[in-house]
């Protein structure tokens, strides 16, 4: 297991840089130049070149990666040429409100998902079966922005229960905050609990016909014994791989969403970044994307392992 | 006779398929004793495993019990609520099922999947459960309890876990009815051995009733005081073992005892042709008519009632009588209807075949020398991923086939015998040493091959329906290699299929099925068509009758037999059945983790001295008959995760382990005087002496 955890370590670190260096070199590639962007399109040529010496354009492309790398590893993700701002401390306030978002939704979503996809899969062919995969197939179907607008024309504009905007002031309380959290977290959950309870149910429905089973009931014990001891135990293992990962799609792909709620998260700022050609920015904020999605992938690796006596003890 | 433990009465079990009610048991009725053993055999599609279902009172969604009656303990079992079967479920009954691995929860540990029975009958605290769980790993004699208790199921050996299960089926005191369903199927011949042991020695504590269903006639020899033989569904013959074996009634018992092979004995096998008829056709007559040799118009028409032969000796036949007084002769009726259809095919492609291979005639058709295999070579990227690290499957393997002779190549599983093959036919690449085929050295991928080698070589699978394109006819299949290795026209290679079809004892119509259309036995029989349409030099047979029925795998052996008599083919021919193999084999080799520990011709191959290994081989067999005295030489579990042991590979496990010299030096071959080479410390004068005195 150390030996294990060891490598899979390794392995995310490896990612990470092989994800670097691809980041870099596609970031050069996008059109447009720094210096249009940074000294507007009428700049001198001589304010170009000192321009380009001064953020070290001029060297190859390795030296600047490794220049951007060592800088990136100490802290220094340098500063934002449209919003003249460190990089750092806005990518990681950004960062912390998805955080805050997706842990909500996910709060929200998985108990009722597994509830229902184990309830699901264990009356297979049944009415409540047949209306859980329907439901959560539309689900699964509707556009988050289709979702986030249904919720705030119905609940925000006709209810007036909640505010439609997202948007939290950076001093704000979590008691204040969460209000406006809910829309886009729900809007977010929904997917998330369509996605999990179709595979909590395909799991349980896999380990139902597995033959311990057969052995467990022979055993004598009683169906809850069975049902919770010995199948939801199985059945869940890629079910908690897939919420682990869940996190890392939830913090780097909830772009629709936050625009919908017109939310500070980090999806926002990216689409920003992109839009202004805001080379340091965007590279800053696909590397942590990155880095949180792999992380998250590691995390779901070792809980895998961890649960599963067959990798654990391996 | 005291009361039954388990009696059922003209029971009949049928499925619903496709909307329609179909029997799968018909009027079964059994009585089972305390500390009886009841044989249930039977192939497949006989009944057997729906008639457990049955018993444990837990038949699939689909199946529904028509009429009949199931009692245990003079309880209605089939009007048993779902609670009062919780109660009954691991208390009363037990069963051990076939597969242990896939029985087992691979998420609990051993000892709590016991102690969460005990638990749940006897009223026991945690910790009481768990001693008890112990106890019982004890006594089905597993080495260290405790640490097996503390273990997951991967984790332990399949011996090791078959002996888990039944520590569980055993571990509540009032056990009353134990149903064991192919208890050792899934196992090595040596650890079934073992665990055969185990059953017998085991019966004496717990004396409950228990029911042994296999499709095995040498286990039901050894371990069943009474026999049923379960035929479509239907009890054909029910009888005391002993009278079974002796004087069998029912023509397909009859039969099914000629079907087996047996050591020491190359008399063609007999065969039962046909096969069992699927739920779909069931014959309205006696069912076995359609196969049977004396079956006449009376034996179409009407369903023979089950009669008593004698005292405690049932069958279910019209012409019993003629055959008790043997004015009805069986055995002979069949052979003579398997030569009338042998003289039907005629089989002019094989003569084709029989000319070409003489061309260049040589006496060694593949010589293997030195050769390695090795699995999971990694390099940093590998290691980062965590693979296995290398594992030497075949370590120096030399070996010889004559052109025209079979050479049998056993091993239990792990042993690398099918990797040897696999590395003849480039599926897996020599890591050293060489082989080659008529001059051809055999190196590269199949892909890099030339037509001639890959022409020259053949290979015929275990399982048919893994081996055959599901999405190509018959026809498809077999065009193929006479289109691309033999060269033929389309219109040349229609009619070479044709008669391919024949020489395998198919009829022509077959060429536009499907292999979903086809039974097992035919499925390997196109298999063997296919292997020979490319008129090979050499077959490699890789278990090619282990997945079928015993009186369908004796006419594929026999086939396989008269093809090779009239056509000069070689085979490599792989098994883990050192029966099948004496059968069919010139030759035999026995392969041991990675290694040849023997070798020598088939004849006086079962007269010692041999290798241990094939001593303890030999004796693991359970032969189909039940005087036959068992010997009793019994190996120690191999450890699934051990690394390769020091000198002789065989010491750790071997009955004749002399000391020091086996664990750390490799033994030499010797060569005894048949002109047997095997591969030990021990001389060859010394280990007969040994192994007579066992014998005698």
């Amino acid at each position: 297991m150390i030996g294990y955890l060891i490598r899979r370590v390794l392995f995310f670190g490896l990612t990470l840089l092989l994800t670097s260096l691809l980041i870099f070199a596609a970031v050069r590639l996008l059109p447009g130049d720094v210096e249009s962007a940074v000294l507007g399109r009428g700049a001198e040529p001589a304010a170009r070149a000192a321009l380009r010496e001064e953020l070290g354009l001029d060297l190859p492309f390795l030296a600047q990666y490794a220049n951007w790398l060592s800088g990136f590893l100490r802290g220094d993700w340098g500063n934002s040429y449209a919003l003249k701002l460190p990089i750092r401390p806005l990518v990681m306030e950004r960062l912390g409100n998805s955080l805050r978002l997706a842990l909500i939704a996910m709060l929200v979503a998985i108990p009722p998902s597994v509830l229902l996809g184990l309830l699901a899969g264990l009356n297979e062919g049944k009415p409540f079966d047949t209306a859980f995969s329907l439901i959560s197939l539309i689900l699964v179907g509707i556009p988050e922005f289709v979702m986030g607008i249904i919720l705030i024309n119905v609940v925000a504009l006709e209810w007036k229960l909640l505010p439609s905007s997202a948007s939290v002031p950076p001093d704000a309380s979590f008691g204040e905050a969460l209000p406006r959290l809910i829309l886009p977290s729900l809007t977010a959950a929904a997917v998330l609990l369509a996605y999990i309870g179709r595979l909590t149910r395909v799991g349980v429905i896999a380990e139902m016909r597995r033959t311990y089973v057969r052995t467990a009931v022979l055993k004598g014990l009683s169906w809850r014994q069975v049902v919770f001891k010995h199948v939801l135990r199985n059945a869940l293992l890629p079910t908690i791989t897939v919420i682990a990962i869940s996190l890392g799609w939830l913090i780097s792909g909830l772009v629709v969403i936050e625009q919908v709620f017109a939310y500070p998260g980090l999806g926002r700022l990216m689409v920003f970044a992109i839009q202004q050609r805001d080379l340091p920015l965007i590279l800053g904020g696909v590397m942590i994307a990155v880095t949180v999605f792999a992380l998250a992938n590691l995390v779901a690796d070792l809980l895998y392992a961890a649960l599963n006596p067959r990798i654990r003890l391996s | 006779m005291e009361t039954p433990i388990l009696s059922i009465d003209n029971l009949t079990v049928v499925y619903r398929l496709q909307g329609v009610w179909r029997e799968a048991i018909r009027e079964v009725s059994l009585r089972v004793a305390a500390a009886q053993t009841y044989g249930i055999v039977g192939e497949s599609g006989s009944g057997k495993s729906t008639l457990v279902q049955a018993v444990m009172g837990y038949l699939s969604a689909n199946g529904a019990v028509q009429q009949g009656s199931i009692y245990i303990e003079g309880e209605d079992w089939l009007r048993a609520t779902h609670r009062r079967r919780q109660q009954i479920w691991g208390a009363r009954l037990s069963m051990v099922p076939q597969d242990p691995l896939s029985a087992l929860n691979p998420a609990l540990t051993i000892g709590e999947q016991i102690a969460e029975l005990v638990r749940r009958h006897v009223r026991l605290s945690r910790k009481a459960a768990h001693e008890r769980a112990i106890e019982m790993l004890r006594r089905v004699k597993l080495p260290d309890p405790e640490s097996i208790a503390r273990r997951y199921p991967h984790q332990i050996s399949g011996g090791q876990q078959q002996r888990a299960l039944i520590a569980m089926a055993l571990a509540s005191p009032e056990l009353r009815l134990l149903v064991l369903d192919e208890p050792t199927t899934s196992l090595d011949v040596t650890t079934e051995a073992a665990i055969l042991d185990l059953f017998a020695e085991l019966q004496a504590d717990h004396r409950a009733a228990t029911i042994f269903v296999t499709h095995n006639l040498g286990v039901v020899a050894r371990m069943c005081q009474r026999v049923a033989v379960l035929y479509a569904g239907e009890v054909m013959e029910d009888a005391p073992t002993e009278t079974l074996y002796s004087a069998a009634l029912h023509p397909y018992t009859r039969l099914l005892l000629r079907a087996v092979p047996r050591i020491g004995d190359s008399t063609p096998l007999q065969a039962i042709a046909g096969r069992i008829p699927s739920l779909r056709q069931r014959p309205s007559g006696c069912v076995f008519a359609p196969r049977c040799p004396i079956a006449t118009d009376l034996c179409h028409a009407h369903k023979p009632p089950q009669e008593r032969a004698e005292e405690g000796h049932l069958v279910r036949c019209h012409h019993w009588r003629a055959v008790a007084d043997g004015s009805l002769r069986v055995e002979e009726a069949s052979s003579a209807l398997r030569r009338r259809e042998m003289q039907s095919a005629e089989i002019s492609f094989f003569e084709q075949l029989l000319s070409d291979n003489q061309n260049g005639a040589q006496a060694t058709v593949m010589r293997a020398e030195h050769v390695r295999v090795r699995y999971g070579a990694r390099g940093l990227l590998g290691r980062l991923l965590g693979k296995k690290p290398p594992f030497r499957a075949v370590d120096d393997v030399s070996m010889r086939v004559p052109r025209g002779k079979t050479l049998g190549l056993v091993g239990e599983s792990g042993s690398g015998k099918t990797t040897f093959a696999r590395s003849l036919i480039g599926l897996v690449e020599i890591e050293s040493g060489e082989a080659h085929l008529l001059d051809m050295p055999l190196r590269g991928t199949p892909r890099q091959r030339a037509k001639a080698t890959l022409k020259a070589m053949q290979m015929i699978f275990q399982h048919p329906e893994e081996s055959l394109n599901p999405y190509r006819t018959v026809g498809q299949t077999l065009r193929r290699p006479l289109m691309t290795l033999s060269g033929m026209s389309r219109v040349e290679a229609d009619r070479a299929a044709a008669e391919l079809l024949r020489a395998v004892n198919l009829p022509a119509d077959y060429l536009s099925r499907f292999p979903s259309e086809l039974s097992g036995g035919e499925k390997q029989r196109v298999a063997i068509a296919r292997a020979f349409a490319a008129q090979p030099a050499l077959i490699l047979c890789d278990e090619p009758v282990s997945s079928l029925d015993v009186s369908v795998q004796a006419s594929i052996l026999n086939l396989l037999a008269q093809l090779q008599a009239q056509y000069d083919v070689a085979y490599l021919f792989i098994s883990h059945d050192l029966a099948v193999v004496g059968y069919l084999a010139d030759y035999i080799a026995v392969i041991y983790r990675g290694q040849l520990v023997e070798r020598g011709r088939a004849e006086s191959f079962f007269t010692p001295p041999h290798h241990p290994y094939t001593e303890a081989l030999l004796a693991s067999l359970p032969l189909p008959d039940p005087r036959a005295r068992v010997r009793r030489i019994r190996l120690p579990d191999d450890q699934p995760s051990g690394g390769v042991p020091s000198g002789c590979r065989f010491h750790p496990r071997c009955p004749r382990y002399l000391g020091e010299v086996c664990r750390t030096q490799a033994p030499p071959w010797q060569r005894d005087s048949q002109g047997r080479y095997y591969r030990c410390h021990i001389p060859p004068a010394e280990l007969a002496a040994l192994q007579a005195e066992r014998e005698g």
